[in-house]
């Protein structure tokens, strides 16, 4: 039996501003519904604080870096502490692809804040199965 | 007014505890006391960006965190900062035993009620702080 390892979505859900918490939506959404069964998270701070178990799972499963800004602190991160990223998002560069605007709103987002997060869900879940080799 | 108060929550995203925290961090920064408290990636900060390291170094700060972990005070200190206050989501939900979270990735309405205590919380203490300061 081919048993695939889960991948980890880690997602930067950068505070300053609306891009943080709509990378941090469509990577909840992606551990949560889309892709459940497939993935699991890190919790980046966590990872930041020098836990050694979170570097670890970095280091030895496939991870997929979420960031909402071109900054791409969590790909920094886990290439600095673990490994090579199996995959990465960059929020804002989909955006400016779609010609969309990020959520002026960074605490509650309205119907548009969550569409985005949905469609940004489905990149990471394609991302995902591509990872683990089932696209 | 003198400078502003930096709150940095620890927005962990595998629980309740992290998305409270983060939802109220956001209510003191955007609509509790805009004017006198700022917010700024914690990621950003321990990757070491320059300006961030500043801001931390020469700001009072509150570190929010969900849990025993503490990350967010644990971050500020490795950045070179000085935590002014520190808040924990689970002690919050010691003294409100009766509103536990279900939800991480949009707060119901328990999440919603604790991180409107805690905001409340946070913008008195964003208060004394200034005061102290002055």
């Amino acid at each position: 039996m081919n048993i695939k390892p889960k991948v980890g979505v880690v997602s930067c859900s950068g505070e300053c501003c609306g891009l943080g918490t709509l990378s941090r939506v469509a990577t909840r959404l992606v551990l949560e519904d889309v892709r459940a069964e497939d993935t699991v998270t890190i919790c980046l701070p966590l990872f930041l604080a020098g836990s050694e178990q979170e570097r670890e799972f970095a280091r030895e499963f496939p991870t997929i870096a979420v960031d909402g800004c071109h900054k791409l602190c969590a790909k920094k991160a886990i290439e600095k502490y673990s490994a090579s990223t199996a995959a990465s998002v960059d929020v804002e560069a989909i955006l400016e692809e779609w010609r969309e605007k990020a959520p002026s709103d960074r605490r509650e987002m309205d119907s548009v804040g969550i569409r985005l997060a949905e469609r940004i869900a489905e990149v990471i879940a394609e991302k995902v199965d591509k990872v683990r080799g089932d696209a | 007014m003198g400078k502003k108060t930096l709150i940095i929550p620890c927005s962990g995203i595998g629980k309740a505890f992290g998305s409270i925290g983060r939802d109220a961090t956001f209510r003191v920064v955007d609509e509790l006391r805009p004017e006198k408290a700022e917010t700024n990636c914690l990621s950003l900060l321990v990757m070491g960006d320059e300006d961030a390291k500043r801001q931390v170094q020469m700001s009072r700060c509150i570190a929010v965190d969900g849990c025993s972990f503490e990350c967010s005070k644990k971050n500020i200190e490795m950045a070179g900062g000085t935590v002014s206050a520190h808040f924990r989501v689970m002690d919050l939900l010691r003294n409100h035993r009766d509103l536990k979270p279900t939800t991480v990735t949009f707060l119901d309405e328990n999440g919603v009620k604790l991180s409107k205590f805690l905001a409340d919380e946070i913008a008195e203490k964003v208060d004394e702080l200034e005061v102290e300061a002055e």
